[in-house]
């Protein structure tokens, strides 16, 4: 094991307790909890609004074009991230600083793009 | 130590991913996309495991993240139903599936059996405790390999025309 590597065994043991937490939870309060089954128990909003039609049916496709823009616009974001890690480092060198710079201005001017090309369409609407 | 910690996450990875299609939670396809999460989760460890640091972390910002909202989107799109798909029947396409798979195996189980497993990794870990950080891939990204980093941005680019020409009613 490297010491990099050792460094993530605090991640595990709390993966390990919200787990052991999240599972004795749920076991408990099906081994535990009162069952008292009838019609208006079993209604999904126990004294709430009645239903009005069934949840399980198609999403509009638009949920999808919201779901793509935040995937691309979510990787643009991971590859500013080691970018802005490192410009402190660049900067003792004023020439490669210069250049990086013109690198990720390149990266996010054609990704522009594609945000202007989404509000020029009218794909940000929710019409 | 670290041949435990290997054993727990490969199979947690394959036991997730065979639970991604295999019931009771292969039976809802949302699900399945969930215990798709949890193999993504053990795979984001095998990354450690082989000290690459920055890829276990867009492993689980990337894919867990992201890109499980977008199948969980597709699943709630087409919505399909278990009565729509009617009762499975054998066909030609699954035997050959069937076979090609076994076949697979069989090789695979040959060459573990005749190097005796595999008991040396054949490269070692890296001595250099900053491989695999964010500042290594990061210098190497933006100097080295600087042309596929912009082509990135095309692809993506392209992503989004795409997205918007298929999915759009009206353009």
């Amino acid at each position: 094991m490297l010491d990099s590597q050792i460094e993530y065994i605090p991640v595990l043991i709390m993966l390990a307790i919200c787990s052991a937490a999240i599972g004795g939870m749920l076991t408990l309060n099906f081994l535990l909890g009162p069952k008292r089954k009838n019609a208006i128990k079993n209604a999904p909003f126990e004294s709430g609004e009645k239903q009005i039609h069934s949840p399980k049916r198609r999403f509009s496709v638009k949920f999808y074009l919201v779901g793509i823009f935040f995937i691309v616009f979510d990787i643009e974001a991971v590859f500013l991230f080691p970018w802005a890690t490192l410009y402190r480092q660049w900067l003792r060198d004023p020439a490669f600083a210069w250049v990086a710079f013109g690198e990720m201005f390149l990266f996010l001017g054609i990704l522009s793009l594609g945000l202007v090309y989404v509000w020029r369409r009218g794909a940000l609407e929710w019409d | 130590m670290e041949q435990v910690i290997f054993w727990i996450l490969a199979i947690g990875t394959v036991a997730s991913s065979v639970a991604v299609i295999v019931p009771p939670m292969g039976r809802n396809p949302v699900h399945g996309a969930l215990s798709l999460v949890v193999a993504f989760f053990f795979l984001a460890g095998l990354y450690v495991m082989l000290v690459a640091h920055l890829v276990a972390v867009l492993q689980v910002l990337i894919y867990a993240g992201a890109i499980v909202v977008l199948f969980l989107f597709v699943i709630m799109l087409l919505n399909i139903q278990s009565e729509d798909l009617g009762h499975p029947r054998p066909t030609i396409s699954k035997l050959i599936g069937v076979i090609a798979v076994g076949f697979v195996s069989i090789v695979l189980i040959g060459f573990i059996l005749k190097d005796k497993g595999m008991a040396e990794p054949p490269v070692g870990l890296p001595s250099d405790s900053t491989f695999g950080t964010v500042k290594t891939v990061g210098n190497l990204l933006y100097t080295s390999y600087i042309v596929p980093f912009e082509l990135t941005s095309i692809l993506l680019l392209v992503a989004v025309i795409g997205a918007v020409i298929m999915a759009k009613r009206r353009l």
